[in-house]
């Protein structure tokens, strides 16, 4: 078992995770062509076309979310879920089904929603993400969670971030929505203690107010 | 004395009132932490290595290849070569490592050897004469039932019933106590007979688990001019709660251990941990600000909890993360038992029930399982029962959400209302003629009903079963009745007034999204007459007073009561001290909207802040409890009914059933907060309506693992499925008068026969098996369009 710290936790991450000392650094430089401290991508070649291909190790990853640069050395296995929580502590996209069936991890992504554990971060660098944290500004909640708080449509909660962020590209996309664009628009997301009535409701609120 | 008596309506100021949330804010922003989301410094990553046999024998275990892996940290065998297991899903080897991936891998890299045995994972219906009788218990037996994670009242009573097979000394009762054995089932073992010449026998997967018969059921019968028989059922469900089980373990020393932990039993945690840790429970803290639902199946640490400790121990005491995967929490982390039975009830032409007779099964899994309350609501006087308890490999039972009462409902109340049809009676008259056999509850039974009827607009709806109905689309109603308990746990807080005039309340509770944060802050809020924001309430830790877990409805009552004691008590010693400074007797004073004041002087008064400055450099703090005989009167009660019906319409040519509209009427004594109260009932009524269509846990009988332990195929109501929901809380006279009653479990009991008996009203014949898939309903058409 060799020790190895758990990767730093801040948003500027630090690039050099390599394993390779600096002077192991110098070493190797100094004999040969450098080697980058973390592997790009190999091309390889497929149909004819060249085809990056990244890791099994550690790649460099930049995004912006909520507007900030983060950056982050993953594996590629790495879900966009799992980066935001675990590498920068953006806890509101919840863990549930990790496997794109239960919305609790709705973030936007170039604007659109997405199920953040069926997104890997590799896949996710050059667009915007948007996560639930940055919905609330200067500390007033988003037209769409006071909504929430107002109908009373979390319970436990756990499904709630992702409803709310859910919802609001929903009324993005139909300010003024029917009960059955309501119905199709907000399948994507589950709860088990049933709050679904007060969504409902604050959904109804925010078209009916406009956010 | 003090008078502890909740203030009547026209002293109230925030009891009973609509009150929001008080932490949906925090909610709606993604900043509530719950125990998945914490991230200790240095955290490790653990990951389990499951078994994929339902019933099989450890042979042997290699994790060198994993040990040897860079990012490893600990690895701990849970079961051993030798080690029997009794469901797929169960824990053989648990890693740590520096991230996800890394323990993934390691996972991978260990290789685990099994000898199958058969295994049995069906409830379907025992065959004639397979029940057997239990025998007398050896002390392997009980081992198993540990094993099998058994209740330890089930346990206690089996001990009791069948007695054991050999002396246990005090040893053997060591070793049992260390493998979790509560110390009511060790006193049960000493207390048993021991039958030490029975003889051994191959155990069989049917017990016998009940049989009882009340009056003359056969007279009973013979007498009753109508009859009806058939055949009802409800599937082993899932809590399939969002947040996973599983804990953050750290030791802050050799010997303390700090975890975070996913629980509706704060305060019971370390009390449970304790002997398997073997370290004091007073050296474990337990913290948790939410928890992502816990629907009765979050009371205990699990067999993963304490080896989350174990593995951290290995790791120098570091934290470390162990959350389940989804198809774990749907394999082993909770199941409702399933209930089946063949149903004959008998009454008079008039409508008058007389007998019942019952042969139900059902599976709690290896653990088997006891009779559901049948027949339920309805004392029927003359009965005949017997259940036959199916121990299998499908995984370990708990609580769901008013355990053995939704199967109860279900069983019953679709017999029932068969009966009905068959006596060509609207089931709203049939039950209401019935009433005085649900006493002591036959008056709040026909108010709610009365209600329930108006608001369903169920006169006009109604049709005799399968009538007025053409075409393929086919409507219908139907309606179910419920009980519950409900009293507080026990329960205590502290409240502390500072000089400055800030308050806070500590308690070692829990908030499940029930509301139980705003309800405690209602309470003192009304009670000292200042605003809820002024009082900073902390719960969800071990270091705050013990307060009972939130399970069986109990939470609402408990903590109200204590809070209420404490705050009474706390304003009144506060009241002393400020009374000379108001020139007057404590007794006077009354604090409104934060001005102490003499009762009928307004000029004489104070801020809230200048008259705690009067406690001198000392802040008061005052324990309130719950029960507290000294302090009278009792607070909380028990007992209510509830009323539920629903509307449904039916597709008779692809079999799906949408429900369009539901009604709860409800009593729960005195509301303390209408809103999050109407909450739990909307709540309710939706995972009525999702494990009465599409919930099941479907297992293989091949290879005995469990089909659907995913959210895709373990169907859970979407927004898209939700009829229209009317909630009616019953309150005012009658109601508030008898104290504080719980309310989680009662609306979730009425769905499953409310919704049946829609279904069966709709296309004219039942269906008999919950949930009510496409499928069953097209098979219940073909059978009528057959007989």
């Amino acid at each position: 078992m060799r020790d190895h710290d758990p990767k730093p936790k801040n948003a500027e991450d630090k690039i050099d995770d390599s394993g390779v000392s600096r002077r192991d650094f110098l070493r190797i430089s100094g004999i040969s062509v450098a080697i980058p401290l973390v592997a790009g991508p190999k091309v390889v070649l497929a149909a004819g076309e060249g085809i990056p291909v990244h890791g099994p190790g550690k790649v460099a990853m930049d995004f912006t979310i909520n507007g900030e640069k983060y950056k982050a050395n993953l594996e590629p296995r790495v879900t966009l879920l799992d980066a935001l929580r675990d590498q920068f502590e953006l806890t509101g996209a919840k863990r549930v089904c990790d496997r794109g069936e239960c919305g609790a991890c709705t973030v936007l992504l170039a604007n659109r929603p997405v199920y953040a554990c069926a997104v890997l971060a590799i896949e996710a660098q050059h667009e915007p993400i948007v996560t639930v944290e940055s919905l609330m500004q200067q500390g007033k909640l988003h037209p769409v969670q006071q909504a929430f708080v107002d109908n009373d449509a979390s319970q436990c909660g756990f499904c709630t971030p992702g409803f709310v962020v859910a919802c609001k590209a929903f009324l993005d996309q139909h300010p003024h929505p029917t009960p059955e664009d309501m119905r199709r628009g907000l399948s994507g997301n589950l709860c088990r203690c049933g709050t679904y009535d007060g969504i409902r409701k604050a959904v109804a609120q925010v078209a009916q107010k406009g956010a | 004395m003090p008078n502890y008596a909740w203030p009547d309506a026209d002293h109230r100021t925030l009891i009973g009132k609509r009150i929001t949330r008080v932490d949906s804010p925090v909610k709606v922003s993604g900043r509530a932490k719950y125990t998945y989301d914490v991230d200790r410094p240095g955290m490790l990553y653990g990951k389990v290595l499951r078994s994929p046999y339902a019933h099989a024998k450890v042979v042997s275990i290699d994790t060198s290849a994993a040990e040897k892996m860079s990012g490893v940290k600990a690895v701990h065998i849970v079961q051993g070569p030798g080690s029997t297991i009794h469901w797929e899903g169960d824990e053989i080897v648990a890693v740590a490592a520096i991230d996800e991936s890394t323990a993934e891998d390691a996972i991978r890299a260990i290789k685990v050897t099994y000898h199958q045995l058969p295994h049995l994972v069906s409830d379907a219906e025992p065959p004639k004469g397979a029940a057997q009788g239990q025998g007398p218990l050896s002390m392997d037996d009980i081992d198993d039932m540990l094993d099998n994670q058994v209740p330890s009242q089930q346990m206690v009573s089996q001990i009791q019933q069948y007695g054991i097979s050999e002396q246990a000394d005090e040893k053997t009762l060591q070793g049992l106590k260390a493998d979790g054995a509560t110390d009511a089932v060790l006193d049960a073992i000493r207390a048993a007979t021991v039958h030490s010449e029975a003889e051994k026998r191959e155990k069989s997967s049917y017990q016998k688990a009940a049989a009882q018969t009340l009056g003359d059921p056969d007279k009973a019968f013979s007498e009753a001019e109508v009859i009806s028989e058939g055949l009802y059922g409800i599937p082993v469900i899932t809590h399939c709660c969002m947040e996973s089980h599983g804990s953050i373990s750290e030791w802050t020393d050799d010997n303390h251990l700090f975890t975070h932990i996913s629980t509706q039993n704060v305060s019971g945690i370390p009390g449970q941990m304790a002997e398997p840790l073997k370290i004091p429970a007073t050296n474990i803290r337990v913290h948790q600000d939410h928890i992502g639902g816990g629907f009765g199946s979050k009371f205990s640490p699990d067999r993963w909890g304490i080896f989350t400790a174990e593995i951290s121990k290995k790791a120098d005491g570091k934290p470390v993360r162990i959350m389940l995967e989804r198809d774990a929490e749907l394999k082993v982390a909770g199941a409702r038992p399933s209930a089946y039975a063949r149903v004959k009830v008998g009454a008079r032409k008039d409508g008058t029930l007389v007998a019942w007779q019952s042969e139900s099964w059902g599976t709690g899994g290896p653990g088997g399982g006891g009779m559901p309350p049948i027949p339920y609501v309805f004392t029927v006087p003359n009965q005949r029962k017997e259940h036959t308890a199916i121990s299998n490999n499908i995984g370990p039972a708990r609580a769901w959400r008013a355990p053995n009462h939704p199967q109860a409902a279900v069983l019953t109340l679709c017999a029932l209302d068969d009966l009905a049809a068959k006596l060509n009676l609207d089931p709203l008259e049939f039950f209401a003629k019935n009433l005085d056999l649900t006493k002591p509850r036959q008056d709040i039974y026909r108010e709610e009903l009365a209600i329930a009827a108006d608001l369903m607009g169920w006169k006009q709806k109604w049709h005799p079963r399968g009538q007025n109905n053409s075409g393929e689309i086919v409507r219908g109603v139907g309606l179910s009745l419920h009980t519950w308990g409900g009293r507080g746990h026990g329960s205590n807080c502290d409240l502390t007034i500072q000089p400055d005039g800030s308050v806070d309340l500590k308690l070692g509770s829990q908030d499940l999204g029930t509301g139980t944060r705003t309800c405690i802050l209602i309470v003192a809020a009304d009670t000292l007459g200042i605003p809820m924001d002024v009082i900073d309430l902390q719960i969800g830790d071990t270091n705050y007073p013990p307060s009972g877990g939130s399970g069986g409805s109990t939470t609402i009552g408990g903590v109200s009561s204590s809070t209420r004691r404490a705050a009474v008590d706390a304003r009144d010693a506060l009241f002393a001290k400020v009374a000379p400074a108001l020139n007057a007797q404590p007794e006077d004073l009354e604090c409104v909207n934060g001005t102490v004041r003499v009762r009928g002087d307004s000029t004489r008064s104070l801020g809230w802040k200048e008259a705690c400055s009067k406690l001198g450099a000392m802040p008061l703090t005052i324990r309130g409890k719950n029960p507290d005989k000294s302090k009278p009167p009792d607070l909380t009660n028990s007992g209510v009914g509830g009323v539920q019906m629903a509307e449904v319409e039916v597709d008779t040519d692809t079999g799906i059933v949408k429900v369009e509209k539901m009604v709860a009427v409800q009593d729960c004594g005195l509301v303390i907060d209408l809103k999050t109260a109407e909450s739990q009932v909307y709540g309710a009524l939706i995972m009525g309506v999702s494990y009465s269509l599409y919930e099941e846990k479907v297992m293989d009988p091949t290879t005995g693992r469990m089909l659907n332990a995913d959210m895709g195929f373990y169907r859970l109501a979407g927004l898209s499925d939700i009829p229209d929901l009317v909630v009616h809380m019953m309150t005012g006279k009658g109601y508030d008068e008898r104290g504080v009653i719980g309310l989680g479990e009662p609306p979730v009991i009425s769905p499953g026969a409310a919704i049946s008996n829609a279904v069966a009203n709709a296309i004219g014949v039942r269906v008999p098996f919950l949930p009510l898939t496409p499928d069953r309903v097209l098979a219940a058409l073909g059978q009528k369009a057959g007989a």
